[in-house]
């Protein structure tokens, strides 16, 4: 490992998606020193465990597999200039922008003109869910599955999954290319959270999808036995996968500077990622929690392009206004809207926390300029267009009955 | 090296269980020069009542006034406090306070505040409604009063018994895991234990089975003055951020059957609520029970409001070996045979002090002709946050597990040395590892890899 610099330009945490693609940016912008710290072993964020298809389609315009994605960015990264440190942990920020860390050569402390806070985003565990039973191994999140299969283990042969985001699918496709055939899918509410595939893909691969169903009890002493169920059925299974509900990876704000949204978890930005503190951006799903690889490189991008121009021309200082918001909006990013270029993120992303139709207005002051019908279910993405600043910005969501 | 000596045909003390009793047992008589064995029938050591507690070192301020756990719990508390430096032991200065919530309560406390000082437990202070406030300013607007019982202190459950245990092979014990004593015979002079590993000859057997006391007792004596009557404690422990809510270990009101449920901090920087108190009849079935959590939460949010705004990192239970009676169950036997049972919801901190009780005891029936040797102090590794973690000193192979803040080096230590860890769960009570807000989602295959065959309780199912 070369030596970390004591200053240096800009300093990216986490080498994800999102975190190496604003990194390439700023690098090929020319005139600034960009390191990316990662504390894994490897550059290349989760992707680097989906030995599943589909990534880079967003891209590079090819269906890729996730380590083969991760390689390429990694790459792409290298040759604009950028230098990687992994092996390498963030364990504090503080104002400056300087950061802590640790790796095998002890602590350190970088100063910088820029850091950029890519951390992605994890599952919701058991434990946080509150789910009854014992405590036997072979629970596990879809992220800890995939990291146990990467070294050749499998951790049960039969499990059940509970949740069918997205990333459930992920894991009974980690499974079968495996040889775990899951028993169940397991889905609390009454409809499959994922847009794709639908509610009959997990039949189709021989796995029954129990809807209206939640997990009561976890059974076994040392390995899972079995779950019972909220039906008062029991299933015979030797392990439960614990997928999807992410929540951005966030420790590090506890401590630092930077005003977190309580709402999303994550740091409160401006339309150019810029968080609470001065000199701090960020990106990816560490700002809402889970979307896809192609989604969270482009915000890097526009976020990357966002810092370069920080860094050579400046932006505004002025932090702008908050979007007020009204009615069951669970997340909305970014929080504010600041004067200046048009730069960094083009649209406002909201979230809800539950299935619901109704009417999704934005408002700015006090009009609508834009509005459309809402028929959505949580974890999906919603966007509108990116209001004015300076306009006292508002959204609103007028629910028809939830569903 | 002592431990590595072979074992003797016959001990002189067989201790049965390594749970915080039975390693603190073990260090007692092996610094006196007994030839020590150590059998326990799980994977690992702490795996019974030892494995899920407050982590409180209690002074003894409400034990029953003049009872032998009174004299346990203080004297263990002292020889904590004396010997915990030179075993890298920490420790938290927290404090305790015990809180009314009603009118009720607030007339109970000059009655308790009595029985601290007649229990020797004099540096206690009373705090009205505006003192306590200001004490812990984060308390629930029903707090009414409450008095502060200051030398109430947070330790680490864990360490502590490994750190007795480690100075016991230090002195010679033998330590045998995966050894479930299964029956015994006495021939007047020595005892022959049947084993899963073979018969163990001894000349005095020390039961300290916990949750199995009594099962003990029958299988070698083939009788029994008490009956073990699990009480299961189910706790949340809270994220790191949490930790700041409450500077003092926040008790409530004893009843006559529990301590109530506590708030406190963890020496890892958690926040923990618990526990329940539910009376069952598996001694093994520590299961979480979802209505039961969810009432926990709801009261640990009245006692602190804001931590409506933190995250739950883990859950846990644990199951104290209760008894018929409140009181420990500690008695000799002609057989040569001493039952330390019973020790129900206080043996954390009196474990040292029950250890100097049980040594004289012994040594009133018959003057060993033990030599004690010079005395060792080997230092298990620091994992609170109260002093300097090895992540913050280099060559420590990188953080494996970014919650805790675990090092490779930390978990290779604890895989080797003299008591190296057995399984998984073993493996996290010595590092903390897969403990913390994620539960494995980052660390899980890094910490596979790592583990591979080193085990006897495997991580994955094929290994
Ligand atoms: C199981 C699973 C399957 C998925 N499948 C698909 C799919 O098929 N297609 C698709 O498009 N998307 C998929 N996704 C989503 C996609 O992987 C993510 O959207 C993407 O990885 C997010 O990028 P990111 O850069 O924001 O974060 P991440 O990829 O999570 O990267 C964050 C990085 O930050 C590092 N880091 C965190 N904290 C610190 C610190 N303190 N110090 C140093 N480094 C730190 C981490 O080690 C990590 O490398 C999947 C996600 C999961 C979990
Ligand atoms: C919820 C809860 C909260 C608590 N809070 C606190 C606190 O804050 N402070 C405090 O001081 N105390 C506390 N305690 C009490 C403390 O944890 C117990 O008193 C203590 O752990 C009892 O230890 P032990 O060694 O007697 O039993 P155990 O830990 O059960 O040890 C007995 C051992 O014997 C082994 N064994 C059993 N049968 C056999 C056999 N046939 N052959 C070989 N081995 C065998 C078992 O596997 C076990 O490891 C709490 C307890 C609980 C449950």
């Amino acid at each position: 490992m070369t030596d970390l610099p004591a200053e240096i330009d800009v300093v990216i945490v986490g080498a994800g998606p999102a975190g190496l693609a604003a990194a390439t940016v700023i690098a090929q912008g020319g005139g600034c020193r960009v390191v990316v710290l990662d504390r894994e072993g490897q550059a290349g964020g989760v992707p680097r465990h989906c030995s599943h298809s589909p990534y880079g389609l967003r891209e590079f315009r090819r269906l890729m597999t996730g380590p083969s994605y991760a390689k390429t960015l990694v790459e792409k990264a290298k040759s604009a200039g950028v230098v990687i440190h992994t092996g390498v942990n963030v364990t504090r920020l503080l104002p400056g922008p300087t950061i802590e860390v640790t790796s095998d050569a002890g602590p350190a402390t970088i100063r910088a003109r820029a850091v950029l806070l890519a951390t992605g985003a994890r599952e919701t565990t058991r434990a946080e869910r509150l789910i009854g039973g014992t405590k036997p191994q072979g629970v596990l999140s879809t992220g800890a599955l995939q990291l146990l299969l990467e070294t050749g283990q499998k951790p049960f042969h039969r499990p059940v999954i509970l949740g069918t985001e997205l990333v459930a699918f992920s894991a009974l496709l980690s499974c079968r290319l495996a040889g775990i055939k899951p028993v169940a899918m397991i889905e609390p509410s009454d409809t499959v959270t994922a847009r794709w595939p639908t509610g009959l893909f997990p039949r189709l691969q021989g796995t029954p999808l129990l809807k209206n169903t939640q997990i009561s009890q976890i059974d076994g002493q040392a390995h899972v036995t079995g779950v019972q169920l909220s039906t008062g059925r029991t299933l015979q299974t030797d392990g439960l996968i614990v997928s999807g509900r992410f929540q951005p990876d966030a420790p590090l704000l506890a401590r630092s500077p930077i005003r977190a949204d309580p709402d999303t978890g994550g740091p409160e930005i401006d339309q150019f990622g810029r968080c609470s503190e001065a000199g701090y951006f960020a990106a990816g799903n560490l700002l809402r929690a889970v979307e896809t690889a192609g989604w969270s490189w482009s915000e890097g991008r526009a976020i990357g392009a966002a810092i370069h121009a920080y860094l050579n021309d400046g932006l505004p200082a002025d932090p702008g206004q908050r979007i007020r918001r009204s009615g069951p909006i669970s997340a909305l990013v970014p929080q504010r809207i600041a004067p200046g270029p048009a730069l960094g993120l083009s649209s406002l992303q909201l979230r809800v926390g539950t299935a619901l139709t109704g009417r999704l207005s934005l408002l700015s002051d006090g009009s609508v300029i834009a509005g459309k019908t809402l028929r959505s279910r949580p974890e999906r993405r919603i966007l509108l267009p990116l209001p004015q600043a300076g306009t006292g910005p508002e959204v609103r969501l007028e629910p028809r009955g939830s569903r | 090296m002592p431990h590595s000596a072979p074992s003797p045909d016959r001990y002189d003390i067989a201790i049965i269980g390594a749970g915080v009793v039975g390693c603190a047992l073990a260090r007692s008589f092996a610094m006196a020069g007994a030839r020590v064995v150590v059998l326990e029938k799980a994977h690992d050591i702490l795996d019974g009542a030892s494995k899920g507690n407050s982590a409180i070192l209690h002074t003894g301020f409400d034990a029953p006034t003049g009872s032998l756990e009174a004299a346990c719990v203080a004297a263990g508390h002292a020889e904590y406090l004396e010997i915990r430096e030179r075993l890298g032991l920490p420790l938290l200065t927290s404090g305790a306070l015990v809180i009314a919530w009603s009118d009720e309560e607030e007339a109970a406390l000059p009655g308790l505040m009595e029985q601290a000082r007649s229990n020797g437990v004099t540096d206690i202070e009373y705090l009205d409604g505006p003192a306590l406030r200001e004490a812990e300013p984060g308390l629930g607007a029903e707090a009414r009063a409450a008095f502060r019982v200051p030398r109430e202190y947070l330790i680490d459950p864990w360490s502590a018994p490994l750190a007795y245990l480690t100075q016991a092979i230090a002195h010679g014990a033998d330590v045998r895991r995966r050894c479930e004593v299964t029956g015994g015979a006495f021939n007047g002079t020595d005892w022959t234990l049947k084993t899963s590993q073979g018969p163990v000859r001894t000349s005095s057997v020390i039961n300290a089975a916990g949750l199995y006391g009594d099962r003990i007792d029958d299988l070698l004596l083939g009788r029994t003055d008490f009956t073990i009557k699990p009480r299961k404690g189910q706790f949340i422990v809270y994220d790191k951020p949490a930790f700041d809510l409450a500077r003092h270990i926040l008790l409530p009101v004893p009843t006559k059957v529990t301590k109530g449920i506590v708030v406190c901090r963890t020496i890892w920087g958690n926040l923990l609520v618990g526990p329940t108190a539910e009376e069952q009849n598996s001694r093994t079935d520590a299961g979480l029970h979802q209505p039961t959590l969810e009432a926990l939460k709801a009261r640990g949010q009245e006692i602190l409001p804001a931590l409506a705004h933190h995250k739950v990192t883990a859950l846990y239970a644990g199951l104290r070996p209760a008894t018929e009676e409140k009181h420990y169950r500690i008695s000799k036997h002609p057989e040569n045979m001493i039952t330390v049972g019973g020790i129900r919801s206080t043996g954390l901190s009196a474990a040292l002090g029950i250890a100097q009780h049980v040594r004289k005891l012994w040594e009133d029936e018959r003057a060993p002709d033990w030599i004690a040797p010079e005395p060792v102090w080997p230092s298990v590794p620091n994992i609170a946050e109260t002093a300097p973690r090895d992540w913050q000193s280099p060559g420590h192979g990188g953080v494996l597990c970014h919650c805790e803040m675990v090092t490779e080096r930390e978990i290779r230590a604890a895989l080797n040395g003299p008591l190296p860890a057995q399984s998984l769960a073993g493996l996290k009570r010595r590092t903390r590892v897969t403990m913390g807000r994620c539960q494995g989602y980052y660390c899980a295959g890094a910490l596979a890899r790592l583990t591979k065959g080193k085990l006897s309780q495997p991580m994955t199912a094929d290994d």
